[in-house]
């Protein structure tokens, strides 16, 4: 048994066949470029201030948690009092400067992904921790992505993601979280992105909105100011 | 029975069923007030359906190049990538890396093109357990049925319905809680998506410039069904191109806003390879399966190439009337509503299929409320031109050659006016009988009686100074 | 202003009293109207089916009748949107292409003609009532007509107008739709009727009388007592 031989010159063949009669264009002028699109894309806020509010509004729509700590160490001491009044067994999370240094003191046991971690093991674990790339004021979101946030399943699989940002990583709409990427990693673009807005959710029941369909339940951003 | 004997049988039991269609109804209320604030939400929403079409003009009219670009990029980290020309060839290669790869349990999130090319009964039929793990689409799979929305598989199933199925099927205990019923889907799809050697996906697009593909969704499932098993497939229809990564900034926003009425999808998730080096997880193997299918066709019609355009958000479906009152499951095909009255008789078939494009009143909200602006009610029109022109129908024939006949000869115009009548008169005996020509009218609705005088006569009659009124 | 009438056969022979009421209001605003003779039908019913030569043939005819014309108004928002919108598609790459799309550029709805041709959106209309407005889907969606038959009735003395929540959902007639596929035609026009009766107007007005036969039809059959008129009998109310 052999797989089927790909297709693609019988396909092209077709395509180039096809697009010789051209279809009447949509407008005279060339596509318009992404700068000039945002006019039309929902309004993001001009400065941090703004952007901020925006975000914080959006994240309460979504029912997603956003807390905001002056520093580290108060966002250590939410995390203690989660963590005792919840009785988490353990946390889950991934290496990283902020996770790490989030967790610095912390007595609560770790399961930490790694190459070859157990499946079922991450699957019991009722908190996961990650870092990300940035949050985006226009929609509420949150993107990570496999090098910032402890690969592909963490932050998909415990049923409390727990994301871990600084004043920094706010950008104001899509169009600029992609610019912070591409500069973040230039050619060599992650494996897997994800822009994470709210908790997982379904309607598909009456349209009525459940949390925690086969995502998170719930999910709450701690942005480090 | 034809597919058209089918269609006007089951709309006939679906808009008889009153409680289902006022069900439905109220549903896409619902989705129009939230749309409406999705919408306005834009600065400038009319501009952005503008710009959304243009940037898919630009891709599906030099679609080889952005095709060549995908795969280029694609492979470069990995990707393997699979040109398949129909459904048989694309169920022929997932069978095969089935077999090599030694795989016995499946587990998929929503894909329409799967539904497309009968994928699931391939796989059974071979001994693989498959399951659907969108929940909608799940208890479609346990009920045994199609979707019935492309967006919303269950839509038209009440929350009584639900537990009905999972009591049959997981022997789970009733309840009419969705927080309930969500959790025990919830529960179920967790072992799958652990013990799955496969996650077999749809994408909603493909980024010709960076060779990845973009996921939409609200579960998480698809995340889930591309993160643990050790092989992933895409099956990815090839108009889906987009030609940026940037693109993404307008349409991911617009899918949402028209397919959901949110902000934001859930999770919006981009696949560029299989587990790199440096990645902590992820699957071995990812391919991606580029789907022709007979989109090629509808890519030579350039009346009607702008329906690849198409991001499959199912808009068109929530404001046709038509499809409000018949319900996903009459039209019998993958793909319901205006966009699947468009496509399927290109798909599968002009004369087979044209019924579709003939149970429509061509009202055009399809058309007003589509994203990328396509001409879906005219599209409509030109299939049934199409299909005229290719074979006509006898005695359609006859009778509009008898129309053009006297409506180019006033007299005998006039002369058909004042036989009209007598006509009715003749009528009245055999009045909403079988013989009655009238009667798929007169049966649910009163015909008007024919006035006293036509405009014409009231004309003359006024030029000889006779009374108007 | 010489305005030539066009008068959709079916108005000719069903609903005359809708261009009676037409020309009532075109002459009381002052203007000579004139209706072309030997006129019949702009030829929609086979173009729908997909029979474009069989309407081709009607409307070659229908673009004789029409080329001398200053000005034309179509007596409904379907028959208007023939001519403006599938005239130009039909005659495409033949030799009528150019009349037909001076046909196009010179005719108006009725509506349309008072607001934007005439500019003007009091016509010394009284008439006692409840009225709801049903949008024809050709006039809303092909025209892009919403607000002038609204801004006429504001105007007409006497009149209550209420919106109802379907006013855009099409009421199923769709021309041989009606006849072909009769079950969702009436449960389109079941919906449509439930919304009027939800208003609590005693008329449903049109700028289509195609539509309100199909809406009439369903209202009669149900014995309720909604009446149907076309706007133009309510403009020529005093």
């Amino acid at each position: 048994m052999a797989f089927p031989k790909s297709d693609s010159a019988a396909i092209l063949a077709r395509i180039r066949e096809a697009l010789r009669l051209s279809a009447p264009a949509p407008s005279v002028e060339a596509p318009p470029d992404v700068q000039s699109r945002r006019r039309w894309l929902p309004k993001a806020g001009p400065d941090y201030s703004e952007q901020i509010a925006l975000f914080s509004s959006q994240t309460e729509v979504l029912k997603a948690g956003f807390l905001r700590f002056p520093s580290l160490d108060a966002a250590r001491q939410q995390l203690a009092a989660w963590a005792r009044e919840e009785k988490w067994d353990r946390i889950a999370t991934h290496s990283h400067p902020l996770t790490d240094g989030l967790l610095d003191g912390s007595e609560v046991p770790r399961f930490q992904v790694a190459p070859g971690y157990d499946k079922q093991e991450l699957e019991k674990c009722p908190v996961g921790l990650t870092a990300c790339e940035a949050l985006v004021a226009q929609t509420g979101s949150v993107l990570v992505s496999a090098a910032s946030s402890g690969g592909r399943t963490l932050s998909i699989l415990p049923p409390h993601h727990i994301v871990i940002a600084t004043r920094d990583q706010l950008v104001p709409d899509l169009t600029a979280a992609f610019a912070r990427v591409r500069a973040a990693y230039g050619a060599q673009l992650p494996g897997f992105l994800s822009f994470i807005t709210g908790p997982s959710r379904t309607g598909d029941i009456e349209r009525i909105l459940v949390l925690g369909a086969h995502g998170p339940k719930r999910l709450s951003i701690f942005l480090i100011e | 029975m034809s597919a058209s004997s089918l269609f006007q049988h089951d709309a006939k039991n679906a808009t008889a069923n009153l409680p289902r269609r006022s069900f439905i109804r109220t549903a896409l209320a619902g989705y129009m007030g939230k749309r409406k604030a999705a919408q306005d939400y834009f600065q400038d929403w009319q501009g952005a359906r503008q710009a959304a079409s243009e940037i898919k003009y630009e891709g599906v009219n030099h679609l080889d190049r952005y095709l060549e670009e995908f795969t280029r990029n694609a492979e470069a980290r990995g990707t393997k990538i699979f040109w398949a020309s129909n459904s048989e060839q694309a169920r022929a290669y997932i069978l095969e890396l089935c077999r090599q790869k030694g795989v016995q349990s499946i587990v998929k999130s929503k894909t329409m093109t799967s539904e497309e090319i009968h994928l699931n009964e391939a796989l059974e039929k071979e001994g693989y357990h498959v399951v659907e793990s969108d929940l909608g689409e799940f208890i479609m799979q346990l009920r045994h049925e199609t979707p019935y929305h492309f967006v919303l598989p269950c839509m038209h199933l009440r929350r009584d319905e639900i537990s009905a199925t999972f009591e049959k099927t997981l022997k789970s205990a009733p309840t009419r809680d969705p927080e309930e019923l969500t959790a025990i889907a919830r529960r179920f799809m967790r072992q799958e998506f652990c013990r799955a050697d496969l996650g077999i996906s749809g994408a909603n697009f493909l980024v010709a410039e960076t060779g990845m593909i973009s996921i939409t969704e609200n579960e998480g499932n698809a995340r889930l069904t591309t993160a643990l098993p050790k092989i992933h497939v895409a099956l990815v229809g090839i108009e889906k191109v987009l030609p940026k990564l940037e693109d993404l900034a307008l349409f991911l926003p617009m899918l949402s806003a028209t397919g959901t009425a949110q902000t934001l999808t859930g999770y919006n998730s981009l696949y560029g390879g299989p587990r790199q080096p440096v990645e902590i997880d992820g699957p071995e193997e990812f391919h991606v399966i580029l789907l022709d299918n007979h989109r090629t066709r509808l890519l030579a019609d350039p009346e009607q190439r702008d329906a690849l355009h198409c991001i499959r958000c199912g808009a068109c479906l929530n404001v046709c009337p038509i499809f409000k009152n018949v319900g996903g499951h009459t039209y019998g095909t993958t793909y319901q509503g205006p966009i699947g009255s468009v496509i399927t008789p290109h798909l599968r078939g002009l004369q087979d299929w044209k019924h579709l494009s003939g149970a429509s009143s061509l009202c055009g909200a399809c058309t007003e409320t589509c994203p990328v602006k396509i001409d879906l009610h005219h599209h409509l029109l030109q299939n049934r031109r199409n299909a005229v022109a290719a074979r006509p129908v006898w005695w359609e024939k006859l009778l509009f050659q008898g129309f053009s006949f006297v409506m180019r000869r006033p007299a005998l115009y006039r002369l058909a006016g004042k036989l009209a009548p007598l006509g009715f008169a003749l009528r009245k005996p055999i009045g909403n009988t079988p013989l009655d020509p009238l009667r798929p009218w007169t049966a649910t609705r009163e015909f008007p009686a024919p006035p006293p005088r036509t405009f014409q006569e009231i004309w003359k009659d006024r030029g000889q100074n006779k009374p108007i009124v | 202003m010489k305005v030539s009438l066009f008068v959709p056969c079916f108005v000719d022979q069903f609903f005359p009293q809708a261009a009676v009421s037409m020309v009532e209001v075109l002459e009381r605003l002052g203007h000579q109207v004139d209706y072309p003779p030997g006129q019949t039908c702009c030829g929609q019913p086979p173009f729908n089916s997909g029979y474009w030569d069989e309407a081709r043939a009607v409307a070659e005819r229908t673009l004789r009748v029409f080329r001398d014309a200053e000005v034309v108004v179509g007596g409904s928002g379907s028959c208007a949107t023939m001519f403006k919108v599938f005239y130009p598609e039909l005659f495409h790459h033949t030799p009528l292409e150019t009349e037909a799309k001076a046909l196009a550029a010179k005719t108006y709805e009725f509506s349309e003609f008072l607001v934007h041709k005439l500019g003007v959106t009091d016509v010394g209309a009284r008439f006692e009532g409840k009225v709801t407005f049903h949008d024809g889907c050709h006039g809303l969606r092909e025209l892009k007509l919403k607000q002038e038959p609204r801004k006429l009735l504001r105007q007409v003395r006497g009149l209550e107008l209420i919106e109802m929540g379907e006013a855009e959902t099409c009421c199923g007639f769709g021309g041989a739709f009606a006849v072909k596929f009769p079950a969702i035609s009436t449960a389109m026009d079941e919906v449509k009727c439930n919304s009027i009766a939800e208003t609590g107007a005693d008329y449903v007005v049109s700028g289509d009388s195609s539509c309100l036969m199909q809406i009439t039809g369903y209202l009669q059959r149900h014995q309720r007592p909604v009446k149907g008129l076309h706007l133009a009998e309510i403009l020529a109310s005093r």
